[in-house]
């Protein structure tokens, strides 16, 4: 907490150098400690992969957290796309590791900035027309707005920007206020009670991860999804 | 009273009032929602963790009215542009 003061609301406005118009801010900077944290990891960790019965500890990990997801994301889509893993799996991961990392002093989440947050909405956002389309069809994936009628389509597109919105401005909200509160706790009561609230914002971290991805996982297959239902009612009728 | 008094009277009385009066109604309704999953879960044990994941999941939408309120909340005490302005202004 030393390069943010309790008067900053986000890492955005922690300036570190800046030249002409490119400013690097200590969002920038943490989200690539973050990234290199993550890829050099788990380079270092799948160097030497096996499949006998005893593998390593990290190995471990990885198997249980890659195989974690899969059972999540194959339960909420119904089928086995590895794409969705990819994509929701790679937002899950990198939410969890810069949220977990608060572990260490004097770390600033990145995604205590609205700037991170929304730009992984706008990647959620993005990410639900092509997989619509690439599952339905261009036009199957329009015709889903205007659903039950034609007058739904503002309700169905106002709904799409603002479950986006939410989606940022829900992952900021927490990473921010628990940042804020034990900032604030260390300048009143630094005995005790700011260990209290680390810990809570540690546990909010993971859930608000969890959520992010679940969400994401949601909007991504209640667009793609209901061709195949559509398909078993059409060949049940037609045995009929 | 002056515009400058005025404007930071008013931020700070609503900054408290939002944050205090924002967080009710999502108490209300996630006391609720665990009481109702609570209840499930008692019902039917077998079915604990798709419950439970459902249940993390809708306290957590419920839980985004009160992050929303708090982000107005900080906004008005912290990044209040309102009070930069008349701060700016307030040479004259």
């Amino acid at each position: 907490m030393d390069w943010m003061s309790l008067q900053d609301i986000s890492p955005d406005q922690v300036v570190f150098w800046q030249w002409g118009w490119v400013k690097i801010n200590a969002t920038i900077v943490f989200t690539w400690i973050v990234m290199a944290f993550m890829v050099i990891g788990s380079w270092i960790i799948t160097r030497r992969l096996t499949s006998e019965t005893r593998i390593s500890r990290w190995q471990n990990l990885l198997e249980i957290l890659v195989k974690g997801m899969w059972k999540e994301i194959t339960e909420i889509s119904e089928q086995e796309s590895h794409s969705h893993l990819y994509f929701v799996g790679t937002l899950f991961l990198f939410i969890l590791v810069s949220n977990l990392l608060l572990l260490v002093p004097g770390y600033i989440a990145p995604t205590a900035s609205l700037s991170t947050t929304a730009a992984l909405a706008l990647c959620v956002f993005i990410s639900v027309p092509v997989y619509g389309i690439m599952s339905r069809g261009f036009w199957g994936y329009l015709k889903q707005y205007v659903q039950p009628t034609v007058f739904m389509l503002p309700f169905n597109v106002m709904g799409e920007l603002s479950r986006t919105l939410a989606l940022a401005v829900r992952l900021f909200g927490n990473i921010m206020s628990g940042m804020k509160i034990a900032a604030i706790l260390l300048a009143l009561v630094p005995l005790i009670f700011p260990v209290v609230m680390h810990a809570l914002g540690l546990l909010t971290g993971v859930i608000q991860a969890y959520i992010f991805a679940v969400l994401a996982m949601v909007y991504i297959s209640s667009a793609s999804r209901a061709r195949e239902e559509r398909e078993r009612e059409t060949g049940e009728s037609k045995r009929i | 009273m002056d515009s400058v008094t005025l404007i930071g009277m008013g931020s700070a009385i609503s900054a408290g009032l939002t944050i205090g009066i924002g967080a009710i109604g999502p108490a209300i309704g996630e006391g609720r929602a665990v009481a109702q999953g609570l209840a499930s879960i008692a019902q039917q044990p077998d079915e604990t963790s798709t419950i439970t994941r459902t249940l993390f999941v809708g306290l957590a939408m419920i839980e985004s009215t009160a992050i929303y309120a708090f982000v107005v909340s900080m906004i008005l005490l912290f990044a209040n542009p309102f009070w930069n302005w008349a701060v700016e202004n307030a040479g004259g």
